[in-house]
């Protein structure tokens, strides 16, 4: 017997060694970035969190499945999430039926103004809400004066249904873009050949529309539900002191008790859950996902036609509009009232416009040395926002790839729910990682502000990765084969076929990334060089100052960042319409 | 949309730039977020000392603390500026500070000096206290709350909101109050009455200050409002319009308040000893200690430093606030504020 031959030249060997050594490329900036700022800062935390732990580090666990209170707000967290994500695909499935599909007026205008709420820091939201639904918001004036009553008809803050509306208001923009996307280029003829066959218009949607778009649908509501199972802010603002989720209790046993053991036992539960979540995912969409015949808009979308269409469409927008924009309309309609109320007269404003705020904000009042105008405000988040996009696509570009051209391999199986642990872990807890871990020479970033948009990019990966994995494995292996057959070298397959097709995904995961590091506080807060606030630093500097002018200041910056945002969203629109990626 | 970005590098660079030391030397003061200077005060020490400040905020002040005990001898900064009363303990056992004696101590009264091995010494305090519209109860020619007893009575039914203690820091510091005055044993009793007078509790100041009260800019339906003693002057000085008499007042008498004192120490561990001593004094000493009230609504424990007019005019200082010690608040923080949510919230 001749032992095999293991040359290093051998082509049979290197022709086998190639799609590893390709797959091992492409993970290893993606897991080198987690492995650093995400496992190590978090991993540092929980080691000394347990070792603090008296009775060993199954102490905490033990404490928390045997207290009450703790399995109250684990079934919490998991009841609220599903009905938010629930009433989320409610009012987004139809709304993204209606961008994919319809042409009407003013249709990029409505799309941009959907993402707003997805950027709006939760303080602004609070605000917003406070001031449609307040004890002295809008709605409740204008019912009090309309029926005479002497005490606000609505209490909705402080309830789950303030909860549960602010994660709808919050996240229905992540189902209208992924779905609505993808429904943008799924092929009509398939649905009209079961017309033709005989199909009704409800047997074709549940037969044929629906299983295609199943991918994208779980998808969104696999992000949709992280958010919502892992919801701080909303929660601890709107829900008032008697709902907690894990985050919040996560929260409070480290800042307020300094408990750390417990802390840890909660993070690694929900980071636990995160991954269950995660993987039931990952096994459903492997059964769900199919290579399609991706079509360009031209051949996807038609005007509105009919009265009944156009209804409908009339419905579909305005319930789009009451539940995303009616807040921030609201937030923006206070930041030009007075807001002094006159004296001793209850649950009334002063009448009048005022731009008083606006011009203070301009105004360095206090000389301090942390006055930032709001124009540098915009440029310090605009930078870390770019910073953002630049640093998870050049991760999420690679990661996706792996996924989605060497899905089934062992390494792409394991690493895969891996991905979206970022997602469920508290921004307090990565931060005192960052802290343990990230202190020696030569890497002492405690300090830097380098950290933001590191932070952001862990927020941001897991969206650019679901975003681009569908969109990646819809391209059919069949033009791939075809053009390596005729000779194309891998690269070159990589350029002509599957970056052109992969152009929209990108554009979507770049969008997340974008609006993701705008709108972030928590993880901000806490590696904050005070000379240059990003805008949310800077809202939350006002509306937690006393007197009113501060707070119209902080309402005023609020309304400046959502005209931001709308405008950074119609020029990205601008650049759909030039079809950027269309095929 | 490329040149766009363009522009964006400069000011990238300039973000980045300013990590580094931007003078000769650079003192490093960790803070929490609601740390703020005037200009000329900072600049001026800068000048004295030929030094560069660089200031690092790092989240409110319980997530300040925990990040500097976890960074314990090994620290992110020279100076540790924001730690409160309530957190004084857990830093002082985790041993974060170098102890310091600042000869400014002198001009400062004893009853701030809570840590008597002067690892943290105290900047500046601010009293957690009752507000009440002062409009409400003149239009219905109701008498305002003079104690916290007061609120158990019938005609202040559905009057009172307060933050929730687990989640807000004048909401722990209320609740404090309550213990200091009423005792261990009579506490529970007083929120007791209080939950049966329809209190409202909120998680923040902002939802209760903001959108629950009606004496501010809120204007909502509950006239008596857990805020600061110094809220008063603060509504009058950022109202829009100049107003005559303050909007609100607050509750001063004997045992109502609670009063929350920050304290500055030296990090164990920093290279700049001498620097940071520098910049302690300094934060101890007039110029600094006049610029507090208006830039982060807190007022002076040095003695010699003077107030604005408009505070001799509208701020109210109680006499004697409730006292708590920070070894007993560490002690039963979390069995006190456990207690209070099984009788006001469950």
């Amino acid at each position: 017997m001749t032992p095999p031959r293991a040359t290093a030249g051998h082509p049979g060997l290197w022709a086998g060694l190639r799609p590893a050594l390709l797959l091992a490329a492409l993970w290893l900036a993606p897991l080198a970035f987690l492995a650093l700022f995400y496992f190590f800062p978090l991993g540092s935390l929980l080691s000394l969190s347990f070792s603090r732990s008296a009775g060993g580090p199954a102490a905490p666990f033990l404490s928390i499945l045997t207290s009450r209170f703790m399995r109250g707000v684990i079934g919490f967290t998991f009841g609220q999430a599903a009905l938010s994500t629930a009433l989320t695909l409610l009012l987004g499935l139809p709304g993204a039926y209606l961008l994919a599909r319809r042409i009407f007026r003013g249709k990029d205008v409505l799309r941009a103004l959907t993402a707003v709420p997805f950027v709006m820091p939760t303080l602004v939201v609070a605000a917003a809400f406070s001031a449609l639904l307040g004890p002295r918001g809008w709605l409740n004036v204008a019912l009090m004066d309309l029926f005479n009553l002497a005490a606000p008809p609505l209490r909705v803050l402080n309830s789950l249904g303030a909860v549960v509306l602010a994660h709808v208001f919050y996240n229905t923009t992540i189902v209208l873009r992924t779905v609505g996307d993808f429904w943008s280029h799924l092929d009509p003829r398939l649905g009209q050949a079961a017309q033709t066959l005989g199909a009704g218009r409800a047997q074709t949607f549940f037969r044929i529309t629906l299983p295609l778009l199943m991918p994208a649908i779980a998808a969104a509501s696999l992000l949709v539900f992280l958010f919502d199972f892992t919801s701080f802010g909303v929660v601890l603002v709107l829900g008032g002191p008697r709902l907690a989720t894990l985050e919040v209790e996560i929260y409070r046993q480290t800042v307020s008790l300094f408990n750390l053991p417990v802390a840890a036992a909660l993070t690694v539960i929900q980071l636990a859950f995160t991954l269950g979540i995660t993987a039931l995912y990952l096994r459903l969409s492997a059964r769900l996902q199919r290579p399609l015949h991706l079509r360009g808009r031209a051949q996807t979308q038609r005007p509105l036609r009919g009265f009944r269409e156009r209804a409908v469409a009339g419905a579909l927008i305005a319930m789009l509009l009451v539940f995303l924009l009616s807040p921030l309309l609201a937030l923006a309609a206070r930041s030009v009232s007075r807001l002094d109320p006159e004296a001793g007269e209850q649950g009334t404003l002063r009448p009048g416009l005022t731009l008083d705020y606006y011009r203070e904000l301009g105004v360095n009042r206090r000389l301090s040395r942390f006055y930032a105008p709001p124009a540098a405000a915009i440029g310090v988040s605009l930078v870390y926002a770019t910073a953002t996009v630049a640093l998870a696509l050049g991760l999420g570009l690679p990661a996706a790839w792996a996924l989605a051209r060497h899905g089934g391999s062992l390494a792409s199986r394991l690493i895969d729910p891996i991905l979206m642990l970022p997602l469920g872990t508290s921004a307090v807890s990565l931060g005192l990682g960052f802290i343990l871990a990230l202190g020696r020479p030569p890497l002492d970033l405690r300090a830097s502000p380098i950290l933001v948009p590191l932070a952001h990019t862990l927020v941001a990966f897991p969206f650019v990765v679901r975003s681009l994995v569908p969109a990646l494995r819809s391209i059919r292996p069949r033009l791939r084969h075809a053009a390596a057959a005729l000779g194309a070298p891998p690269l070159q397959v990589i350029r002509r076929i599957d970056l052109p097709l992969v152009g929209r995904g990108v554009l979507v995961a770049a969008t997340f990334a974008f609006m993701i590091s705008l709108g972030e506080f928590g993880a901000t807060a806490l590696v904050a060089r005070p000379e240059f606030p990003t805008v949310p630093l800077a809202i939350y500097r006002f509306l937690s100052a006393p007197g009113s002018l501060n707070y119209g200041q902080g309402l005023a910056l609020s309304t400046i960042l959502m005209a931001v945002c709308t405008a950074g969203m119609l020029g990205i629109e601008r650049l759909r319409i030039a079809e950027v990626g269309e095929f | 949309m490329s040149r766009r970005l363009l522009t964006l590098i400069p000011l990238f660079g300039s973000v980045l730039a300013s990590c580094g030391p931007r003078g000769p030397r650079a003192l490093t003061v960790m803070t929490h977020d609601s740390f703020a200077v005037s200009e000329t005060v900072a600049a001026a020490f800068e000048a004295e000392n030929d030094v560069t400040l660089r200031f690092l905020a790092s989240g409110d002040a319980g997530e300040a603390v925990n990040k500097a005990v976890l960074a314990a001898g090994n620290p992110l900064a020279d100076v540790f500026y924001g730690l409160d009363s309530t957190f004084l303990s857990r830093a002082l056992e985790a041993g974060i500070f170098e102890a310091y004696e600042s000869p400014l101590l002198g001009q400062i009264p004893d009853s701030f000096e809570l840590d008597p091995g002067h690892h943290a010494l105290p900047v500046d305090y601010g009293d957690v206290c009752l507000n009440y519209d002062r409009a409400y109860f003149a239009d219905r020619g109701l008498e305002p709350p003079g104690s916290l007893e007061d609120l158990l009575r019938p005609e202040y039914r559905s009057l009172l909101v307060v933050e929730n203690p687990a989640a807000s820091s004048p909401g722990l510091a209320f609740l404090l109050a309550t213990v200091g005055h009423f005792g261990e044993d009579g506490y529970l009793d007083f929120w007791e009455g209080l939950r049966e007078n329809d209190v409202l509790v909120v998680n923040d100041w902002e939802a209760a200050y903001r959108t629950e009260f009606s004496g501010s800019s809120g204007g909502g339906p509950r006239p008596i409002v857990v805020s600061y003693g110094s809220s008063p002057p603060f509504e009058v000085m950022f109202s829009p319009e100049p107003l005559e008499e303050a909007p609100t007042a607050a509750v001063v008498s004997d045992g109502s308040c609670f009063r929350q004192i920050e304290f500055v120490g030296i990090l164990r561990g920093t290279e700049n000893r001498e620097l940071a001593e520098a910049w302690v004094d300094f934060m101890l000493s007039v110029p600094f200690q006049e610029d507090l009230p208006l830039q982060m609504y807190v007022f002076p424990v040095n003695s010699e430093a003077g107030l604005d007019e408009i505070f001799a005019r509208y701020l109210a200082i109680p006499e004697h606030p409730a006292f708590v010690s920070p070894e007993a608040i560490a002690a039963n923080r979390e069995t006190w504020i456990e207690a209070w949510t099984e009788t006001v919230l469950r």
